[in-house]
């Protein structure tokens, strides 16, 4: 197995982005990332495009097809990645796998999601798919009502508390604020979504006990790396940043089959798996993405993966130690709460956020100092199946 | 003169009393604080200024929520439009919302526009709820028409409320009409009518003193949300 480095990264801004197709998304995406690395004469050998909805949303499949031809990269190969709100993830590792094996030597991997271009019931809907089809989703489930149902379990087993969960709304929304390719570029203030009684419109309960604050938006968005061999990476100009390790673990597909609905073992795996691959502990990584489609989430994760001590993580986000400049920064980008969530692209996107870091070109505000090693996790259906990325920035 | 003067009499309707709606402070998502007070006709002028830059965003039907609003103020400038009235949303003294409506009797209220200038602050929802306010606690009437031209109009009062579906016609035309009735109102009340009476001097003296508002290009960036392009 080679040693995989990331030599080139971009995103566009998140959002809702009404004049541009999934293609145009992931055309502009790919672009920056390829300007980034500076390929020069070197031709892009395999495209792995992570995707969860183009064919339900767009009504459009063969998307990679699709883009292979729109960058002019023919004859390169082409495949779609389809793992849920973890297709980004999924995508990525695809590309580590084939270059690592020494079968390509130069992949692009890019995530995309178009969701806005329906109603925010048609996309609550197209997400809940990935629920049973048995078991879930003919009853109405949707991923904030687990998310609720989840919530409600993990505060009366773990202690989190509301306080808890807007510390880490307030928190990701400051941080998304700085961050220009943020989805919503908004500060949030305790009064306004907590302690007026203005809250009750401002911040209505969404799935109780979250409320709109907890969750994040529908998005559009692509993000896109270029991944090649170290040792060619060195000889490249752009500092590049090392995939030192990487984990996926699955789950049982319904909550309810889980002896503890509350511990999210895929997350868990699929981080031990990073760090054990990595040779690195959770104390080593100076910062994190994780997946915080809903608040509950990162201070579960913050546990999971072994930040904290169970029934720690809410305590923590509480007391800053997960805000930018605590012990350890989680979600600078503004995370999924803030940067937004169009799930084939957020995998990606976490990994370009950390490369950002890693590679020390953020603004002072945002730019986690001396920053040597970052974490990733995406978190794919209900935590049955997760991605998670030790990056490691190569010193020249 | 004299002869265009008897006709101006004939053309101005004739206006139902209508008490003002005392101003109130609504705190935002983001701690801003935002005064909603009644316009008065003399503010026409700049509010339309705020609005005119709306008139070219298709995005979620503002060219026509904007165009029927600034028509709908611009009648109640000139003496056009029976019993109408304007409520503003203000923050540090810039225009963020408009209502509008009027009473078509002294029972039935008619509801005309909401347009947010700013956005994703639930101020559109706010002064909705302000409109609903003036016409069944201060106007005293029973029940208000209203009829939705756009998916997220139809979602904030036709679902939220939720309202009642009628057969009476609404003035906008459209599709169906729907009413607030006192019942719902009450019920709805405590989720989404809020804000604080009196408001400080401070802040209405500052909202009162200039309807302050952003340039077109602020505006349509707000609104589109071209940010970044």
């Amino acid at each position: 197995m080679r040693d995989v480095a990331i030599i080139g990264a971009g995103m566009i801004p998140f959002g809702r982005r009404d004049e541009d197709s999934l293609m145009d998304m992931l055309a502009y995406a790919s672009l920056k990332a390829l300007d980034d690395a500076g390929l020069g004469d070197r031709s892009v050998n395999a495209v792995y495009v992570g995707n969860m909805g183009a064919g339900i949303i767009q009504h459009q499949t063969s998307i990679a097809s699709s883009l292979v031809d729109r960058l002019s990269l023919l004859p390169a190969a082409a495949d779609v990645v389809e793992n849920g709100p973890a297709s980004g993830g999924s995508a990525v590792k695809n590309g580590l796998l084939a270059v690592a094996s020494g079968y390509y030597d130069i992949v692009l991997v890019v995530g995309g999601e178009k969701m806005r271009e329906v109603t925010g019931w048609r996309a609550t809907d197209f997400v809940a798919t990935m629920t049973h089809p048995q078991a879930e989703y003919p009853y109405g489930i949707t991923l904030p009502g687990m998310g609720g149902m989840f919530t409600r379990l993990y505060m009366e087993k773990w202690g989190v508390t509301r306080e808890h969960l807007l510390a880490v709304s307030l928190k990701n929304q400051a941080m998304g604020a700085l961050n220009p390719y943020a989805h919503v570029e908004m500060t949030l203030d305790r009064e306004g979504i907590f302690d007026s009684p203005d809250a009750v419109v401002n911040n209505p309960t969404a799935a109780d006990p979250l409320h709109l604050y907890d969750l994040c938006p529908v998005s559009d968005g692509a993000a896109a790396v270029i991944l090649c061999p170290l040792e060619m990476a060195r000889k490249m100009s752009k500092a590049p940043v090392l995939i030192a390790g990487f984990g996926q673990a699955t789950d049982t597909h319904t909550l309810q089959e889980r002896d503890d609905p509350t511990d999210l073992k895929a997350v868990t795996l699929a981080a031990r798996q990073a760090f054990e691959m990595a040779k690195l502990k959770p104390s080593d990584i100076d910062v994190a993405e994780l997946h915080d489609a809903f608040t509950i989430l990162e201070i579960a994760e913050s546990e999971h993966v072994g930040f904290f001590k169970k029934g720690e993580g809410g305590k923590a986000a509480a007391a800053g130690k997960t805000s930018f400049g605590g012990q350890i920064p989680i979600n600078v980008s503004g995370g999924l709460k803030a940067r937004g969530h169009p799930v084939g692209a957020t995998g990606v996107a976490q990994v370009v956020d950390i490369v950002f870091q890693l590679r020390h070109e953020l603004p002072k505000n945002r730019q986690v100092k001396n920053a040597r090693h970052g974490l990733t996790v995406n978190f794919g259906g209900f935590g049955n199946n997760v991605t998670s990325f030790v990056l490691k920035r190569v010193e020249s | 003169m004299p002869l265009d003067m008897e006709l101006e009499e004939i053309l101005r309707p004739t206006q139902y009393p209508m008490p003002p709606y005392p101003p109130k402070v609504i705190v935002l998502a983001n701690g801003k604080k935002m005064v909603i007070r009644q316009a008065a006709r003399e503010d026409v002028p700049a509010i339309l200024k705020s609005v005119h830059p709306c008139l070219s965003i298709e995005r979620d039907y503002y060219d026509i929520v904007s165009a029927r609003l600034y028509g709908e103020l611009l009648a109640w400038y000139r003496y056009r439009v029976k019993s109408e009235y304007c409520l503003l949303g203000q923050v540090d003294g810039y225009l963020v919302g408009v209502v509008n409506g009027r009473m078509e009797t002294d029972k039935v209220g008619m509801s005309y526009h909401t347009l947010a200038i700013d956005r994703g602050l639930r101020i559109g929802s706010h002064l909705f709820a302000a409109k609903m306010e003036y016409h069944l606690e201060y106007l005293g009437q029973e029940e208000i028409l209203i009829v939705a031209e756009s998916p997220i109009g139809f979602r904030r009062w036709m679902i939220e409320y939720p309202l009642e579906k009628t057969n009476i016609p609404h003035e906008l035309g459209g599709g169906d009409s729907y009413r607030l009735t006192r019942a719902i109102y009450q019920a709805a009340k405590s989720r989404l009518v809020t804000g604080e009476r009196p408001v400080p001097c401070k802040l209405l003296d500052e909202a009162e003193a200039e309807i302050k508002f952003a340039d077109d290009d602020t505006i349509r960036e707000r609104i589109a949300g071209l940010k970044g392009r």
